[in-house]
């Protein structure tokens, strides 16, 4: 018999609540409680964070599950330790706020920790998939308007889905090179 | 008895040490097969994608370690096809560098000017050009206008980009898809193959044993395609010379790993790493300052807002490359661009009032990213990186499919190297944030420890067996016949962008392979012009190297 919120649906919120704790985005749908919703625009969730993490390539799914647990274990802990009243209904990271979910990754990830390794390649994987979407084809992923690239402003390709710019350059020298320059054009 | 192949040179890694000992044994008669750990890709097969399983996670290798992660190629080409193809020459001071021993690191032998031929070797085979100031991305202009706004000189540096295939794209640590970076899959490794050279992917050596004829066996493992944690068959190859250039960070871990069958390495195996003093600075900037301030505007009309565009490193400024000033404080400093996929988790935010490299404000440090300008510092750090117990098999214990894995490299960073860090981050800061241009934070070191690049020093030579591993030939300490020449070799830190050093030092070291070769019987002669055929630069280096050249 599972533990309290040692369920599949648990520890998606879980790990939602952990992505978007590393880049946040606003809720989904009005209760979404895996969401902290301090920030405007989807976030490491609306990015696919939950798939980069569950794909075969990456290596992180088959310990998703114990840091789902480990991370709720954490909580537990960090309630306590705080005398923080736990909603039951949720778990315990993610009835966390914000600024909570904050600290405790904070002290997760600190080199400090032995077990730092394993949340920093949870905050990789979802920085990834934010800044890259790396469970996607890039360009299908700007098609579908992906938020993180279309958050960072990233360019489209041109019609063949590779990127080419035209212009590029403001043309000119735009600082005096170092007097001893050699004539190979390296430093002497 | 299992049965081996057998050649004359087995040459371990297909990068620049690799690739130009390949060509050159095998141009001068010699059987030579290359093993390469991973897969063998070209042209289009370069993709512009983050997807895992694409190009990007194929061809690299990622390894976190203890205090300090290495960053290397991982393909046919080795560096050269994942690498932003900056090929400055090292400074004259670097070649003098004493280090934390207070003894001259580099052989005796080697110096700029003699090191002058063999780097002309390589600009002529590449080959290397002068990079003209109209063809400098606007993120290298920015960067030039910013140093010459605060004084400071900058340089366009010398690349291996044929700049009129040149897109722009910025993908050329994917692989460069328009055969516009001169990689070493268009001169030195196609010619090796007309030569007869063999090239094995996704062949990954594990060790090395001796055999009764005073040769060596090399034992591979064959890796799935895109699985490289899988291993789908392995075998071995009898060789009378090795040529070991697996990279810094993969050549010492294959030589300690063969210590049982081997016998004792020399004490610099895998000591005195250096990540080549590297750090990164990102800097944010204010749009309407670059327009104020330094009068830049795309024809558009914007400023900037264009980190995206461009071919890596275009722009430096080597001001603080000074001879004259104390070791550890010499430093340049070079724009760059470090694409999506890694290239945002360490920047930190200004001012933050949280955490520094997540959460809501990283966020909104990651909406103004078009506005981003990262500067590469190449220092002088102290040799302080030890490799611990190899790992099973491979440089590390893979995490993912492709590039992600945990080594066994502890780098605790000395107040030499931190000096320098702190120095350089000043530098930038003074350069940027002046008049308000713009933001800048260093790249955290709290989440995978520092970063680099380019890992050098690992199996160095040197003249002092205590504290170098190959002679000033590359040849190891106690192990006749097995030659290093790749990055492992390089003995110190080069505060520029080190490939065309290591190119340098293994067209250097050719010669003397040839005649360790000629000595164990193998009819070979050294003096093939450059891959295209161009006979330029061997004119010169010939009468350096008469013992090489008999038949």
């Amino acid at each position: 018999m599972p533990r309290e919120f040692e369920t599949d649906q648990a520890r998606t919120m879980s790990l939602e609540a952990y992505a978007d704790t590393i880049l946040p985005g606003e809720r989904r749908w009005p209760g979404d409680r895996a969401i902290a919703g301090v920030s405007q625009g989807g976030g490491a969730v609306a990015s696919g964070a939950l798939e980069v993490l569950r794909s075969a390539e990456g290596g992180m799914a088959p310990a998703l599950d114990m840091l789902a647990d480990g991370l709720n274990e954490h909580a537990r802990a960090y309630v306590a330790e705080r005398g923080i009243e736990p909603d039951a209904e949720v778990p315990p990271f993610v009835s966390l706020d914000y600024p909570d979910r904050v600290l405790l990754v904070q002290r997760l990830t600190d080199r400090a920790n032995p077990e730092c390794d394993a949340w920093i390649s949870l905050a990789m994987f979802c920085t990834i998939a934010f800044d890259a979407g790396s469970h996607t084809n890039t360009v299908e992923a700007l098609a579908a308007g992906h938020v993180g690239l279309k958050t960072m402003g990233f360019r489209m390709p041109d019609s063949d889905g590779l990127w080419r710019f035209d212009t590029y350059s403001y043309g000119r020298q735009l600082a005096r090179p170092h007097p001893d320059t050699t004539p190979s054009g390296s430093p002497s | 008895m299992t049965s081996s192949e057998n050649t004359d040179v087995l040459v371990i890694g297909s990068g620049f040490g690799g690739a130009i000992a390949a060509y050159h044994l095998a141009a001068g008669g010699a059987r030579v097969v290359v093993l390469e750990r991973g897969p063998w890709l070209s042209g289009e097969d370069f993709q512009h994608d983050f997807k895992f399983g694409s190009s990007s996670t194929r061809i690299f290798d990622f390894v976190i370690g203890d205090g300090m992660s290495v960053l290397s190629g991982n393909c046919v080409g080795g560096g050269s096809v994942v690498y932003f193809a900056a090929m400055p020459r090292a400074p004259r001071f670097v070649f003098d560098r004493k280090g934390r021993f207070n003894r001259r690191m580099w052989p005796a032998a080697v110096s700029r000017d003699t090191l002058e031929p063999w780097y002309d070797r390589v600009a002529e085979a590449l080959p290397v050009t002068q990079t003209a100031w109209d063809t400098v991305p606007f993120a290298g202009g920015l960067f030039g206008a910013a140093c010459d706004h605060a004084g400071r000189t900058a340089n366009a540096v010398p690349a291996a980009v044929d700049t009129a295939k040149c897109t722009n794209c910025n993908w050329m640590m994917s692989g460069c898809r328009f055969d516009a970076k001169r990689s070493l899959l268009l001169n030195y490794l196609p010619a090796a193959l007309a030569h007869g050279a063999q090239i094995r992917p996704l062949h990954e050596v594990q060790h090395l044993s001796r055999t009764d004829d005073g040769g060596y066996r090399v034992h591979y493992t064959v890796l799935d395609d895109v699985d490289y944690r899988v291993e789908v068959g392995g075998g071995t190859i009898d060789a009378k010379i090795v040529v070991l250039a697996a990279g810094a960070g993969a050549t010492p871990v294959i030589l300690q790993r063969s210590e049982p069958t081997l016998g004792a390495m020399p004490h610099a195996v895998g000591r005195y790493f250096s990540g080549n003093g590297e750090r990164l600075n990102t800097a944010i900037f204010d749009e309407d300052r670059i327009r104020d301030v330094l009068g830049l505007s795309r024809p558009d009309g914007v400023p900037y807002e264009a980190y995206q565009i461009g071919k890596g490193p275009c722009v430096a400024t080597w001001d603080k490359l000074d001879g004259s000033l104390p070791e550890y404080e010499r430093f340049s400093l070079e724009q760059l661009y470090f694409p999506p996929g890694f290239g945002t988790i360490l920047a930190q935010v200004p001012d933050a009032v949280g955490p520094t490299w997540f959460g809501a404000e990283k966020k909104e440090l990651l909406r103004r990213w078009q506005s981003w300008l990262t500067v590469f510092t190449m220092s002088e750090d102290d040799n302080e990186g030890v490799f611990g117990a190899p790992p099973s098999s491979g440089n590390s214990m893979r995490l993912s499919q492709q590039m992600l894995g945990r080594g066994s490299l502890r780098y605790e960073p000395t107040e030499n190297t931190l000096r320098g860090w702190a120095l350089s981050d000043a530098e930038v800061r003074d350069i940027l944030e002046r008049d308000g241009l713009a933001r800048v934070m260093p790249w955290t070191n709290d989440v995978v420890g520092a970063y680099t690049v380019h890992p050098l020093a690992s199996c160095r030579i040197g003249d002092d067996p205590a504290t170098s591993a190959l002679d000033d030939r590359h040849e190891l300490r106690d192990h006749p016949g097995i030659f290093v020449t790749d990055g492992s070799a390089v003995p110190a830190g080069l505060t520029v962008n080190p490939a065309m050093t290591i190119a340098a030092l293994a067209e250097r070291a050719v010669p003397g392979i040839v005649e360790a070769a000629r000595a164990r019987g193998v009819d070979v002669r050294y003096g093939a012009p450059a891959p295209d055929g161009a006979t330029s630069s061997r004119a010169a280096v010939l009468p350096l190297v008469s013992g090489a050249l008999r038949r």
